[in-house]
């Protein structure tokens, strides 16, 4: 039997989850019959939800018998590609692989619940490839060994071309797992048809000034980063104390009525309406609402620092296609794709010389508008940060499952009254 | 002839057997998975651990309390709203009294999530209505709605009220046009007339609608994350967050169960005092 | 708000007679237009901004008018995923749910029969519980079931709270009709059968037909339930909800229209219908 049934319950009991999961249907009717929805209830306590942890498996077992089977189904953010999927043409007609391209990662917890239980099941999640950002579900899919360890040797445009920042991250050692796909700053973006200052701290955000009109982050490690740094402590070092110190010092934010509201991913909106003057921000949201939209929202990297976060690549152990996806995975690290696909999401690609081919294209562009726009982009620190600003990004914090419960009730404290 | 009698059993059973099946025992289930103890990648074991509900209470009695109380200010605001509709509709509606309800109804053909969407449209600072009124001097300039109470209140009774106006306008409209012409001969002033004869017939209609606004508008998170604010999280968006974005579910359970405990206890009361059959009656 | 704060009652001085029916009477249709004008201003900014062009990923501000959102209507693959999967478990939920609460209307407006009191308390139930506590019950047990949630957890859940929605109405309906109708058809020879279909279900049909369409309009504006057991099928409404964070595309405000036309037609059809009926 495989690890979940030898789960931490009594005989008789482990007989009830067998039937459970045989079939739902037939075990609900069966304790119907047996008197009742009392009776099923009963019945049912006795079930729990079972541990999902898997065994890990070695690199080269996981690999020995996967094939290539032409078809790959990738799961990503909406609007982090071009409408016309440029570059999954491209691999298409470098490999012959048919891609099916599916925006369904609109919140990492929400997709993370979804495709959890399948995977402790064992079941196809219906995606070969996905893209999640470093962060507690991330840490929850490598300790329950839900991704396939990944074969460096089919790697080789990552060994290559992979900026030293992108290589063996603290939430993935040796990129066991997984390889960046895109990343990003969260700093603070403010609207200057309001704001009629240079803003360069974290404190502007705690200034009583912009009262009713300050944004923060509803998630909470986006959130506990800018309390930790407020306090001038590192995330990636910080203790329990700290992040009792950090969630004091925000909700002291909260309670003096600077905050607006804490908001998921939805603040452009209102920082370009007037309703923020002022919030937390990725940056390359501002870059795209700018260069989209005709307005000048400013971001910036605050003196204290700010967090770098990374969206990533990782093929589910389920996957029906893993040699397909990790074709891809070397396939975006080839220079040329990565700068045509960092033209279009705007954040920070992991492949540095994604720079110079732009600047390349830039120059050899007729048209003006473009090649100028392309121009912008070699040149913007929000898509390609100096050594410099590199200095003052951050990781996140990486904890364990059991942490993450602590960790997430401090913060949601604030965050959600 | 015994075809006769189990004619009605065979009627119910599909409709039960799936009523007990997904509504019974869920309710069960959840019951159960309130008193385990664990995480997702440990698995939650059945411990009968009744100490959640305690964690649940003390982390989110705030929350709890905060939705009956706006809750309730979106039903009284349904009631003020909807009876006056539902009065004119039913006694000066005349041939076109169809006509008004299909009106009433026919902004929720709009997806519910849509509609509470554009409220922040309207309510944005210096959006099409509150820039235009405080342009005019209306209103004064540093006033904010959107992510406040008001507009979490606003938005519910937005998206209730006509729960609120339909059993009332059921009620009225079965009254007897000369029962309202004998009160109006009876009773000089129409005041009177009103509260002494149209309000008492008309309450039972009233205790439905306050019934399927209020216990929708308490339990609901749509409006709170797309219209409150710092100070406006509710207990379903709790419930949603334990749920879905920590999958802590025997917490989320709890606070689920303790939700409905307070609606349950409110309901019975409310039958209690009003006498069941007549909730039930006007409800059905 | 757009709300007139004033109340019918408030036009009528102390003592009006009669004679100031007429007065009064318009004031509620002055009350009863605003509150129609609160009622609608979200759709109406709704269909507006179907014809707007805007710059950028929000389309909140006004900046010119364009039909092109209608001409490619259907541009956003996995909005029409969405939309189509909102549909179709719309239909299966009026199928489902209207057979089931057709008979157990049936059952509850024409038999008495044991359990009929809990049948109408747990009614009662299904229709007053919150909608979170529905979907979160019926996520627990998945859960607990290791059933894994999707499109037909979704059609469950969907008929589970529709069920007793249509039973009320069909029962409303059976128990106005005269059961003389029926025994005389059984006179003229008709056996139960041919009675219950040439005779009972005619009547009833109104009754079904607009539990059907209740549920089918509960289903597919369904937010908070499907939630918590759709899985990794999206429907309209959860696509709007995960659009928001991006910015809502004006397709988005396209289908609305197109929906908010049907419902417009539907309730034409229905009123043209029934002036002809009674001048008929």
């Amino acid at each position: 039997m495989n690890h979940r049934s030898r789960a931490h319950l009594d005989p008789a009991l482990v007989r009830g989850l067998t039937t459970a999961r045989r079939g739902p249907l037939i075990s609900r009717r069966r304790t119907l019959r047996a008197g009742g929805a009392a009776a099923a209830a009963l019945a049912l306590s006795a079930c729990g939800v079972q541990g999902q942890r898997r065994e890990p498996v070695a690199v080269e077992d996981y690999w020995a018998d996967k094939e290539r089977t032409g078809r790959l189904r990738w799961a990503n953010w909406p609007l982090y590609m071009d409408p016309e999927h440029t570059q999954i043409t491209q691999f298409t007609e470098a490999t012959g692989t048919e891609v099916e391209y599916k925006e369904d990662v609109h919140e990492a917890p929400t997709f993370f619940g979804q495709i959890q239980p399948q995977l402790a099941n064992g079941d196809d999640i219906g995606y070969d490839l996905m893209v999640l950002t470093n962060g507690f579900q991330l840490s929850k899919l490598m300790e329950l060994s839900y991704l396939a360890p990944l074969d460096h040797t089919r790697l080789p445009a990552f060994a290559e071309s992979a900026g030293e920042s992108y290589r063996n991250a603290s939430y993935d050692p040796g990129n066991e797992y997984t390889v960046p796909y895109a990343s990003g700053i969260t700093g603070i973006a403010y609207n200057p048809e309001f704001v009629d200052r240079q803003i360069t701290s974290l404190q502007d955000l705690w200034d009583p000034a912009f009262a009713g009109k300050v944004g923060m982050f509803a998630d909470v490690q986006e959130i506990a980063n800018f309390g930790l740094l407020a306090n001038g402590v590192t995330p990636a070092d910080s203790t329990k104390e700290d992040w009792e110190a950090a969630a004091d010092r925000l909700r002291e934010q909260r309670d003096s009525g600077v905050v607006r509201s804490y908001y998921e991913q939805d603040y452009i909106q209102p920082l370009t309406n007037g309703d923020l003057w002022i919030t937390m921000a990725w940056s390359g949201d501002i870059y795209q609402q700018n260069a989209t939209a005709g307005t000048d929202l400013r971001f910036v990297i605050p003196d204290e620092g700010a967090t770098l976060w990374t969206d990533n690549l990782m093929i589910p152990y389920t996957s029906k296609a893993p040699v397909d996806a990790i074709e891809m995975m070397n396939f975006l690290y080839e220079p040329e794709i990565a700068a045509g696909l960092t033209e279009y999401i705007a954040y920070i690609s992991p492949v540095p010389r994604a720079k110079e081919i732009l600047t390349d294209w830039a120059g050899s562009e007729d048209d003006g508008e473009r090649a100028e726009a392309l121009r912008e982009m070699a040149e913007s620190h929000l898509v390609f940060p100096t050594e410099e600003e590199y200095q003052k990004l951050h990781n996140y914090v990486t904890l364990e499952t059991a942490e993450q419960e602590e960790f997430s009730a401090l913060f949601q404290a604030v965050t959600q009254s | 002839m015994n075809n006769r009698k189990t004619t009605p059993y065979a009627l119910v059973l599909p409709a039960w057997v799936w009523l007990a099946l997904f509504f019974v025992v869920p309710i069960g289930g959840m019951l159960s998975l309130s008193l385990t103890t664990g995480n997702v990648v440990t698995g939650f074991q059945q411990t009968f651990e009744v100490g959640n509900y305690a964690t649940a209470v003390s982390s989110y009695w705030e929350q709890i309390l905060r939705s009956l109380f706006y809750g309730g200010c979106a039903t009284l605001v349904c009631i003020a709203v909807g009876y006056p509709v539902a009065y004119w509709i039913a006694f000066r509606g005349g041939e076109n009294k169809s006509t008004y309800l299909l009106l009433i109804l026919l902004p929720f053909f709009v997806s519910f999530v849509l509609r509470t969407i554009s409220w922040r449209f309207f309510l944005s600072d210096n959006g099409m209505l509150l820039g235009t009124l405080k342009d005019i001097g209306l209103l004064p300039e540093g006033l904010t709605v959107l992510n406040s109470a008001p507009a979490v209140i606003l938005g519910l009774a937005y998206n209730f009220v006509p729960f609120m106006i339909l059993p009332i306008y059921a009620v009225l409209e079965r009254m007897d046009p000369h029962m309202v012409e004998a009160a109006h001969d009876l009773y000089s002033d129409r005041i009177r007339a009103f509260t002494k004869v149209i309000l008492p017939v008309s309450l039972p209609g009233v205790f439905a609608g306050v019934l399927m606004t209020f216990i929708p508008t308490s339990a609901d998170y749509v409006n709170a994350s797309v219209l409150g604010g710092a100070y406006n999280t509710m207990v379903g968006n709790v419930i949603r967050t334990e749920y879905l974005v920590n999958n802590d579910y025997p917490i989320a359970a709890s606070i689920t169960f303790v939700l409905m405990g307070l609606l349950l206890i409110g309901i019975f009361s409310y039958a209690r005092a009003l006498g069941t059959e007549k909730v039930m009656e006007v409800h059905a | 708000m757009s709300v007139d704060v004033g109340t019918p009652k408030a036009g009528t001085s102390p003592g009006a007679g009669r004679g100031r029916t007429r007065r009064r009477a318009d004031w509620g249709r002055y009350y009863t237009w605003a509150v129609l004008a609160w009622l609608f201003a979200p759709i109406i900014f709704m269909i507006v901004f179907s014809f707007n062009d805007p710059a950028g990923r929000h389309n909140i501000t006004w900046q010119g008018f364009t039909l092109k959102w209608y001409q490619n209507a259907f541009a956003h693959a996995e909005l029409n995923e969405a939309m189509f999967n909102s549909v179709t478990i719309a239909l299966l939920t009026m199928v489902i749910a209207g057979v089931l609460g057709t008979l157990l209307g049936m059952a509850l407006g024409r038999f008495g029969f044991r359990g009929k009191q809990l049948t109408n308390l747990v009614m009662f139930a299904a229709i007053s519980a919150p909608e979170v506590v529905l979907g979160a019950a019926l996520l627990s047990t998945f859960l607990m079931m290791n059933v894994t949630t999707g499109y037909w957890t979704t059609v469950i859940a969907h008929v589970m709270f529709c069920v007793s929605f249509v039973a009320i109405t069909v029962r409303a309906r059976v128990i106005t009709l005269d059961p003389r109708l029926e025994e005389a058809a059984r006179d003229l020879g008709a056996g139960p059968w041919t009675t219950f279909r040439l005779v009972t279900l005619p009547m009833l049909f109104p009754g079904i037909m607009a539990g059907g369409m209740l549920a089918f309009a509960l289903s597919i504006d369904d937010y908070i339930i499907t939630s918590f057991v759709s899985g990794d099928v999206t429907t309209f409404p959860l696509w709007i909800w995960g659009a928001t964070r991006v910015g809502i595309p004006p397709q988005v405000n396209v289908m609305g229209t197109l929906l908010f036309s049907v419902g417009l037609i539907l309730a034409v059809v229905n009123i043209v219908m029934a002036r002809r009926r009674r001048r008929g």
